[in-house]
């Protein structure tokens, strides 16, 4: 990882942006892009490679930019400048609907369709590829994300909040996507609900063999599932360390704030034990 | 209550006609509202026009919206040279159109606006393309709001669809103001209930789609939808009885008082003894009558010298009878050609009329008689009388000096007189109750109050037909006052009423126009 990386961020206030790994295999490449709401910016310029086979979890306080760089990845919204390449199939474009196909996303708010019944939310992402769905697809999602085969006839109000981000999950996955991308997934959920399904994505991203982007305010999560961990501060990548460098103070200033304040809580917790 | 079996009895075609037209409006705004909807809900300037102007048409009053295709239709025809029709079906549809407009727009666009934002996000983020979000994600989402809009716009246009009438177009609107006109209070509340009765009718199956969609019971959305279709297609069966040569179809125009309904009937009458199957577009405004008359969406109907000379002519001289019938007769092939087939035989006048009694304790027998005595007299008239021009003429002519002069509601102008507080009135004078209650008119000897003689018109397609005009021709100068105020007194009595069609055949009987039953 890169050296400097621990200098940059000196509490200033400027965020400074860290160099990213250019050189792996990548499924996913943002080259220079910029994004900025009514004139003002909110992201970048930023570059970045995903890798083939990475779970990336992607940290930062509200505002930092991450569900804006999520949507970028999938061209839910185009840069203002710069650009960004999915490569899928031996080619390598800007996402459009075509390549939303092969990109599954999973929401904070789980959106699923409330007209739909479980299945039918499941099953969507194959039907408007014109695809026709095998007889036990349902029944392999549900155990996937951990549902009775029971839910398949239920309308999404009838479910909890857990279960229906179980099912978000299992639409995103259903076409078998070769980059899931997840928004906040857990954080409407209860600290259970969620410490389990954390557990699940990270036992399905390896599973499945996916490449995962995951977005999350919250860095004992990242710390615990990722492999590559990005901290993100007001539109820039101030850090992009392996957990294992970050827990041993690498990543700057900002990464090391975002780590202290679980430390703390974990501490307070353990003096409360004694 | 057998009159008001009886007034249910003739409606079953004017609901027929009325439910067709609704729905025809319905499906028209529909058609209208969901691509406005669409192009709304991808910029709010285009949302912020197209709910503006359905707004905008929701503030002019139905029956304002209705008048004002009158005209924008006749230029239009006569502008693109086309045969549009400016009366009946086509300006009710469209006034009805723009009518149902609105709910279904501003339902539709608030359905879209009250979509959860991450839901249409997830439709792209899964690939779909847009016409596939449009359909597997937007319309269903919004069907509920739309089908609610529906709903409120079939309840309007029902309702609206009473003015109808107005423009000739038949519907239960016809029942309700006619036996207004008439104060035949049987025949509107058989069109008021008949009405209402559709519009629960309508409201509740409607209601019965739109819940059946929310709760996803396909089955009890299915069901209303077949309800409603089979309603429909019972209507269009019943309207549509096919003419023959045998049995033509003929179309007669009525204005919208007693004498014009009871004449309609006779006309009617006639015809059907010689194998028409009549229809009747009852209620026309004055000067609709003449227009719908000269491009032959009515066949014939019965106009006054008069109310031609002045209102359709534009002249304010004065001629003898015979030379204004000739005047008018070549007008009238002019414009339309429309043939005047001959004058009824009476006369429906403006005139003054006084009690019997008074006149001859007062020694009065001409309006120079009541010029002499008016300055002791309290003139009693309609509410339009004293600002028309034939006040200003006779008033000219006779030099008036009333010592009172005051206007009343037509109807109880001559209660004034019974009561006293008027001694001379300005009637019609073929009114009914010119015999009912023993008044005498007063004869003009200086001829300042111009003719208004009843006088039938045919238009240029049913003169050609030799049987049509020989079934009418019969008529000419066969009517004289006295039947013509016995039928009209028939009708507007308060008690005993008959309705139009049976004062029509009684006439008919006395003036052996028609055969007698008994």
């Amino acid at each position: 990882m890169k050296e400097q990386a621990g200098t940059a961020g000196t509490g200033s206030g400027e965020p400074r942006a860290v160099e990213t790994d250019r050189t792996s295999p990548s499924i996913l490449d943002f080259r220079d892009v910029m994004k900025a709401y009514d004139g003002k910016p909110v992201l970048g310029p930023l570059s970045l490679k995903i890798g083939r086979g990475s779970l990336t979890a992607i940290v930062g306080t509200s505002g930092a930019g991450k569900s804006t760089l999520l949507r970028l990845a999938n061209g839910l919204i185009e840069p203002d400048g710069g650009d960004v390449s999915f490569r899928f199939a031996d080619s390598a474009t800007p996402p459009g609907f075509r390549e939303r196909r092969q990109i599954g996303f999973v929401f904070q708010s789980v959106a699923l369709f409330p007209h739909l019944s479980v299945a039918q939310n499941i099953e969507i992402g194959i039907k408007i590829k014109g695809g026709q769905p095998d007889e036990g697809l349902i029944a392999r999602m549900l155990e996937l994300v951990g549902l009775p085969i029971a839910f398949a006839s239920r309308m999404p109000t009838e479910l909890s909040g857990g279960q229906q981000q179980r099912v978000g999950l299992a639409r995103a996955l259903a076409p078998a996507p070769s980059l899931l991308l997840l928004d906040e997934p857990f954080a409407a959920l209860d600290p259970v609900t969620r410490a389990n399904l954390a557990g699940r994505v990270r036992a399905l991203h390896e599973d499945l063999g996916l490449t995962s982007l995951i977005v999350t305010h919250d860095m004992a999560e990242a710390l615990l599932i990722a492999d590559r961990v990005l901290v993100m501060e007001r539109g820039l990548i101030v850090a992009d360390e392996a957990p294992r460098a970050l827990m041993r103070g690498g990543g700057g200033d900002q990464a090391q704030a975002l780590i202290a304040v679980q430390r703390d809580s974990a501490r307070k917790l353990i003096e409360l034990q004694q | 209550m057998t009159e008001l079996i009886a007034a249910f009895a003739g409606l079953g075609e004017k609901l027929a006609a009325h439910v067709l037209l609704s729905a025809a409006a319905l499906l028209c705004g529909i058609a209208l509202a969901l691509p406005l909807a669409f192009w709304s809900n991808r910029s709010p300037r285009a949302a912020a026009i197209a709910l503006g102007m359905a707004s905008l048409v929701q503030t002019i009053p139905t029956l304002a919206l209705l008048a004002l295709f009158y005209p924008v239709l006749l230029n239009l025809g006569s502008i693109s040279g086309l045969a549009i029709p400016a009366l009946g079906f086509l300006p009710a549809l469209l006034a009805l159109t723009l009518y149902a407009l609105l709910p279904i727009l501003r339902n539709a666009v608030t359905a879209r606006l009250q979509m959860d934002p991450e839901v249409l996000e997830a439709a792209d983020a899964l690939g779909m393309t847009a016409w596939q979000k449009l359909r597997l994600v937007e319309a269903p989402l919004a069907m509920p709001f739309i089908v609610a809009g529906i709903r409120t716009a079939a309840v309007w246009t029902v309702g609206g669809a009473t003015l109808a009438t107005m423009v000739g177009q038949p519907s239960l609107g016809d029942p309700i103001f006619a036996g207004l006109q008439i104060q035949n209070w049987s025949l509107v509340l058989a069109g008021c209930s008949l009405a209402a009765g559709l519009a629960l009718t309508v409201d509740f199956l409607i209601g019965r789609v739109e819940s059946g969609l929310l709760k996803r019971r396909r089955w009890q959305s299915g069901l209303a939808g077949v309800t409603i279709l089979a309603g429909l297609v019972l209507c269009g069966l019943a309207l549509f009885s096919p003419a023959s040569p045998q049995h033509p179809r003929a179309i007669i125009g009525a204005k919208n008082f007693s004498e014009q309904f009871i004449l309609a009937r006779l006309i009617g009458q006639r015809l059907e003894a010689e194998g028409y199957i009549v229809e009747y577009r009852e209620g026309l405004g004055s000067s609709v009558a003449y227009k719908a008359l000269a491009t032959g969406e009515i066949d014939a109907y019965v106009e006054y010298t008069g109310t031609l000379w002045a209102s359709e002519m534009k002249r304010t001289d004065h001629a003898p009878r015979a030379e204004t019938l000739e005047a008018i007769r070549g007008w009238a092939s002019a414009n339309g050609g429309v043939v005047l087939l001959g004058p009824l035989g009476f006369e429906n006048a403006y005139a003054f009329a006084m009690p019997a009694e008074k006149a001859q304790r007062l020694g009065v027998a001409t309006l120079e008689d009541l010029a002499r005595q008016s300055a002791q007299l309290v003139l009693g008239a309609d509410l339009e009388f004293l600002s028309r021009p034939e006040w200003q003429a006779v008033n000219e002519a006779y030099g008036f000096d009333f010592a009172e002069m005051r206007r009343f509601a037509p109807s109880l102008m001559y209660n004034a007189l019974a009561s006293a507080d008027a001694d001379v009135i300005s009637a019609f004078s073929s009114d009914g109750r010119i015999v009912a209650d023993n008044l005498v008119v007063l004869s003009d000897p200086r001829r300042a109050l111009p003719g208004y003689d009843a006088v039938l018109l045919v238009s240029r397609r049913a003169s050609g037909d030799r049987r049509f005009v020989s079934a009418l021709r019969p008529m000419v100068n066969r009517i004289d006052v006295r039947q013509m105020r016995t039928a009209n007194y028939a009708v507007d009595r308060v008690t005993g009423k008959q309705s139009p069609a049976q004062a029509a055949r009684a006439l008919g009987c006395a003036s052996k126009l028609g055969r007698c039953h008994n």
